[in-house]
């Protein structure tokens, strides 16, 4: 990962995307599968469709960069390098998990990889970010924050309080904006007045950039300009990336409100089928291709191995992780 | 030494904290030039520069999330609603994001922040410049709720608050603020969270009293001397996490209970410490416990002296209770 500024894509570049992105599909098929078993409890979202930017994304930054995302959340955690094991034994509410099995799928975190998470309340999280950018500049750090959340987000009261203070304040953040359509089960076009989200930026300031995010090698240059521009002391800027999640809203959502052709056509954008395509253009041959498709089959059978052996979340660790320091009696 | 009313304790505390802490720094509406609506932050902003005392636009979500963020990796912003009673904008954020921080990345994040506000009535602010919404927040695992009497437990709680790891909401008896002085050293001086205060001792009823009302349920007390009913007085200071101990032995040692407070009756804080006190004392108990409180209505306008649990109210709880 970690490159910031150097736009440039070479194949072993695109090769190593392809391996997340492949990594993340397969991690969520299979999260999926042990969903359907009664292994994941609660809610599960499911990133498929929208690897490319994550993994775009994650490539732009540098590991000391600071990442905040909403409850879809296992594409950008494992992009930015949390183990599969972590991860999905965190899906399975276990005690190995990144957040020791208290937060779930919706709340993934990782101190070592400045990543925040994993937000279950939509628009909650955008003030915090540009809090972070905040700290980052006021401690003179050369950190960049990067703010994923939903179209639907846009509509928000915290979504507008954020970008009120992060365009006043000129702060070193990027706002993404994964635009997939739909704010849980409702088309954008019947929840938000205007079809460019960038116009939103406009009103505070920012700068704009908007874009179709399928090709990994795209969201990259586009975040890299970006990062590059907060790193820069220029101030904020808000990207809108137009994607698709080929699944529902969460497992319990069979997306009735789209149509199967409409799907059809979205997965003809299918980022992994693109990036695959483009190495082998590149001269990948397709063998090398299903090694590395091999090997992350392996990855994730031991993350899934992994959670299912792993002990169970602690009670202690529940009633010992809600204050920094408690007093006895007191609760 | 020097005579400070409560707005300059605090306004020192947050001086003193500032100069020994580079990471300490003080947001909210007009904070900085303005020096705050009841001017607790004035002079901060000609001492410690733009970078430290931060004026923001009328928007409490974006305060409070912001300095959410900003506590998440060292710093410890102390965050200003102007009123108690216009936090609700910014309840979300201390409700799903800064007390389930360190809960949901199981123990790795803290928050390190305080919210400030003056809260409660007395200055004629009618439905809302005047509520007493500890209650709400008490009942949120995750947040810390202190509320200081005086001066000087003001100016030692904030720098405790501030040093603390965990948010607490910082809750300002606004009626106090320019209501009395007394000696507050001028160096730093901390005093503990979770430490009540017995106020006065007593040994024929307890009665318990923060912020404004600690002032009206002395005057009681002293009524009550007169009718040789000997009140033993508990300012809890901190109100959540709680110190029961000090609560308990005092009705373990009275037998009787009387709590005050402004906010109204139904589900406030007073309900809690009564459940406590009677789960743990019940054998102790010689009279059922009382609650002298703000009536279950918004706060009113016109019949505040009314509403709030003022010594005319208070004194015959107290009587009745001890002669039951």
């Amino acid at each position: 990962m970690a490159n910031g500024g150097d736009v440039a894509v070479s194949t072993e570049a695109l090769q190593a995307h392809y391996r997340m992105m492949q990594t993340i599909r397969r991690f969520e098929e299979e999260a999926a599968r042990a969903y359907a078993q009664g292994k994941i409890g609660g809610f599960l979202h499911l990133y498929i469709g929208q690897e490319a930017i994550a993994v775009g994304a994650a490539a732009a930054l540098r590991p000391d960069d600071y990442v905040f995302q909403t409850y879809r959340d296992h594409g950008t955690a494992l992009a930015l390098g949390m183990p599969a094991d972590a991860a999905m034994a965190e899906l399975f509410g276990k005690d190995t998990g990144c957040s020791r099995g208290m937060g779930g799928s919706m709340h993934l975190f990782d101190v070592e990889r400045n990543f925040y998470g994993g937000w279950g309340i939509v628009g909650g999280h955008v003030a915090l970010a540009a809090g972070a950018a905040f700290k980052a500049r006021y401690q003179r750090e050369d950190r960049v924050t990067v703010c994923f959340f939903g179209e639907g987000a846009t509509n928000i009261g915290g979504f507008h309080e954020a970008m009120s203070l992060a365009g006043l304040w000129k702060l070193p953040i990027v706002f993404v904006c994964e635009n997939n359509q739909y704010a849980m089960g409702t088309p954008m076009e019947r929840t938000t007045a205007i079809r460019d989200l960038t116009l939103k930026a406009q009103g505070y300031g920012m700068q704009g950039d908007r874009f179709e995010g399928s090709d990994v090698t795209r969201v990259y240059e586009h975040l890299c300009a970006a990062v590059d521009r907060a790193r820069g002391g220029e101030g904020p800027t808000f990207i809108e990336i137009e994607t698709y999640r080929f699944r529902g809203h969460s497992m319990s959502d069979p997306a009735k409100y789209r149509s199967q052709e409409e799907v059809d056509e979205h997965k003809k954008r299918d980022p992994v089928a693109i990036t695959r395509a483009q190495l082998i253009d590149a001269g990948v041959s397709e063998d090398a291709l299903d090694d590395v498709d091999a090997e992350v089959d392996e990855l994730i059978d031991a993350a899934i191995a992994h959670a299912d052996e792993a002990p169970p979340a602690k009670q202690q660790v529940m009633l010992d992780s809600v204050y920094v320091t408690t007093y006895p009696e007191a609760g | 030494m020097a005579e400070m009313t409560l707005v300059q304790a605090i306004g020192d505390a947050l001086r003193v904290e500032m100069r020994d802490d580079p990471d300490v720094l003080v947001l909210g509406e007009d904070v900085a030039r303005v020096g705050g609506v009841f001017r607790v932050t004035s002079g901060l902003l000609d001492e410690f520069g733009e970078d430290r005392v931060l004026d923001t636009p009328l928007n409490e979500g974006g305060i409070i999330g912001t300095a959410i963020g900003m506590a998440l990796y060292g710093l410890r912003p102390v965050a200003e609603i102007q009123f108690a009673d216009f936090i609700y904008p910014g309840f979300d954020q201390l409700v799903s994001e800064a007390s389930k921080y360190r809960y949901r990345s199981g123990g790795e994040y803290h928050v390190p922040m305080v919210v400030r506000a003056p809260y409660g009535g007395g200055i004629k602010g009618g439905q809302y410049h005047s509520q007493s919404p500890e209650a709400l927040f008490i009942h949120t695992a995750g947040l810390k709720v202190v509320c200081p009497s005086n001066p000087y437990d003001a100016k030692g709680l904030l720098a405790s608050a501030i040093r603390d790891d965990d948010p607490v909401l910082f809750f300002e008896p606004k009626r106090v603020y320019r209501a009395m002085k007394m000696d507050v050293p001028g160096e730093r001086y901390t005093v503990p969270l979770s430490q009540a205060k017995v106020v006065r001792a007593g040994t024929d009823v307890t009665c318990v009293a923060w912020g404004a009302m600690l002032f009206e349920a002395a005057a009681a007390a002293e009524k009550c001397a007169a009718e040789r009913v000997s009140v033993e007085l508990i300012d809890p200071r901190t109100l959540w996490p709680l110190d029961l101990d000090t609560l308990l032995e005092s009705v373990e040692k009275t037998g009787r209970l009387v709590v005050v407070h402004e906010a109204p009756r139904t589900c406030g804080f007073g309900a809690e410490l009564v459940a406590l006190l009677s789960e743990r004392a019940f054998l102790h108990l010689e009279a059922p416990p009382r609650r002298v409180t703000g009536f279950d209505t918004p706060f009113p306008y016109t019949h505040e002296n009314e509403y709030l649990p003022l010594e005319h109210r208070i004194t015959p709880a107290l009587l009745e209770t001890a002669r039951y």
